[in-house]
């Protein structure tokens, strides 16, 4: 089953298009690793799928339910009520973490799945103590975020989006607030995360570990997909003049 | 009359003093965020007509809003405020004058908030209310302690205007005893009395400072 589908999604910023008709489908179970230069489009592909931005043609789907429909060549957003609903598909990992400050380690985990799930309270608080201990954090749920690592922030944060019990995870370069010391114990969870099959779409400037960790590497340029396929192919052997140039610079 | 008797006198004004000091709080607190919000509307129209007022208090003497909020009615509709309505055309004064600071220091406070916070929670479900309650305020409202703390002391000082309507508040009453008995001394009383007051404001605020520093 497809979780998630974007067709010809086009996004512009003050006239300028910065993603040119891309297109992608994300099948259960599925890591995808997204690769590219700084400005190539990444984040804003997305923060388009995780409806941070809005975009301006194309479609966007989750299970099959449409969140964005094409009409024209012009994107209609299906209705509030519909969209929140279709948010509890996907959660998102950011580059800086953005937990809240002021809530503690398990309030930031806990809160959503009881305020905008309704889950009840003894469940998410197993939850979360059961993903805090496979984050290596059980001892740290009273802890501020301010009293944490980068890295156990990060952790923090990948709990908080899988309390949430979502279809999938993005990911957005998880581990580039990181000192290099912090980022295998961030690339240690994703990995596990992928051992279970968790559906997973992640922008990385993680060579190997896009090619370890995924079973499909897109390469993205000037907003628009040079190449894909798979990460071996992609990464060891890349065909495209400039997918070559870019990945030169990694070795 | 004895300095005892002139402190004893002058505390008599001083429950109006605090009258004053509280109501302004109570109301221009929640008021300034409400007008912090119309500030920051979309709406153009409702940003620009806010932000005009908020000019328009910040830029005239509190002293003239209080003359124009009590002698207003009588000039425009030939109404002459009752005595017992002294005290609510110096809150309303007040409160507006307050609110129109207040609401620039909320403003500063949520403006300064990372937009990150607001995507965490979105991407998490949060509708905008709940963002902004839970997530945004709270944070804000640790931000913008020291700034209010300014504002608050200055509330404490600024009562005494209330003297421009003869309402016998503390510096009122301190203010008729120097007339009557051609002392200076009621005005030692009254600046010894605010200080004291605002001491006890310092020391309150820096207690909720403390209370608000768990987090960073
Ligand atoms: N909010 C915005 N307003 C205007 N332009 C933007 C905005 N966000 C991104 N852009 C532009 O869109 C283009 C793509 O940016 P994007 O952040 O998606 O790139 P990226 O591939 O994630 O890069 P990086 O690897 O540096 O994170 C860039 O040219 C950027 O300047
Ligand atoms: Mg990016």
């Amino acid at each position: 089953m497809n979780i998630l589908e974007i067709e010809h999604c086009r996004k512009q910023f003050d006239g300028k298009e910065v993603l040119h008709d891309i297109s992608l489908t994300v099948s259960e179970g599925q890591v995808v690793s997204i690769i590219g230069p700084s400005g190539s489009g990444k984040s804003t592909l997305l923060r388009c799928a995780t409806l941070l931005e809005t975009m301006d043609g194309g479609s966007l789907k989750y299970l099959g339910k449409s969140a964005v429909r094409d009409e024209g060549g012009r994107a209609v957003y299906a209705s509030n009520a519909e969209l929140h609903q279709l948010r509890s598909c996907f959660g998102l990992v950011f580059q800086n973490f953005n937990l809240f400050p002021h809530y503690t380690v398990l309030k930031n985990i806990t809160e959503a799945p009881m305020l905008i799930q309704k889950r009840d309270k003894a469940e998410v608080y197993a939850t979360a103590r059961d993903l805090l201990s496979r984050m290596g954090l059980s001892d740290r749920e009273d802890a501020y975020p301010y009293q944490l690592s980068g890295g156990q922030q990060q952790r923090v944060s990948i709990a908080r989006a899988l309390a949430m019990k979502p279809k999938m995870l993005f990911f957005d370069e998880p581990t580039s607030a990181l000192d290099p010391e912090l980022t295998g114990e961030i690339l240690k969870v994703i990995r596990g995360l992928a051992a279970e099959h968790m559906t997973m779409v992640i922008v990385t400037h993680e060579m190997a570990f896009a090619r370890d960790v995924s079973d499909h590497v897109i390469f993205m340029d000037g907003g628009v997909i040079v190449e894909q396929g798979n990460p071996t192919d992609i990464i060891n052997n890349p065909t495209h003049e400039r997918t070559i140039q870019f990945l030169s610079r990694f070795n | 009359m004895t300095l005892t008797a002139m402190i004893v006198k002058m505390s008599e004004g001083l429950g109006r003093t605090c009258a004053i000091f509280f109501l302004t709080l109570l109301f221009s607190l929640p008021l300034g965020l409400l007008v912090a919000l119309m500030r920051m509307s979309k709406n153009r129209v409702v940003s620009a007509i806010t932000s005009a007022c908020i000019s328009i208090l910040r830029g005239t003497p509190l002293m003239l809003q209080l003359i124009a909020v009590a002698y207003g009615p009588f000039y425009l509709f030939g109404y002459t405020l009752l005595v017992k309505e002294k005290l609510l055309a110096i809150i309303i004064a007040f409160s507006l004058n307050y609110a129109a600071y207040f609401a620039e220091i909320y403003r500063g406070g949520i403006e300064s908030m990372p937009v990150g916070q607001y995507e965490a929670a979105h991407v998490l479900g949060y509708s905008k209310g709940q963002t902004f309650m839970r997530i945004i305020l709270p944070q804000v409202v640790k931000r913008i302690l020291p700034s209010v703390t300014n504002e608050v002391i200055t509330l404490v000082k600024d009562t005494s205007m209330a003297f421009t309507l003869a309402y016998m508040e503390m510096f009122s009453i301190g203010k008729q005893i120097a007339n009557s008995q051609s002392s200076f001394l009621p005005f030692v009383i009254a600046g010894v009395f605010y200080y004291l007051m605002n001491s006890i404001v310092a020391f309150a605020m820096s207690r909720c400072e403390k209370a608000l520093s768990y987090y960073r």
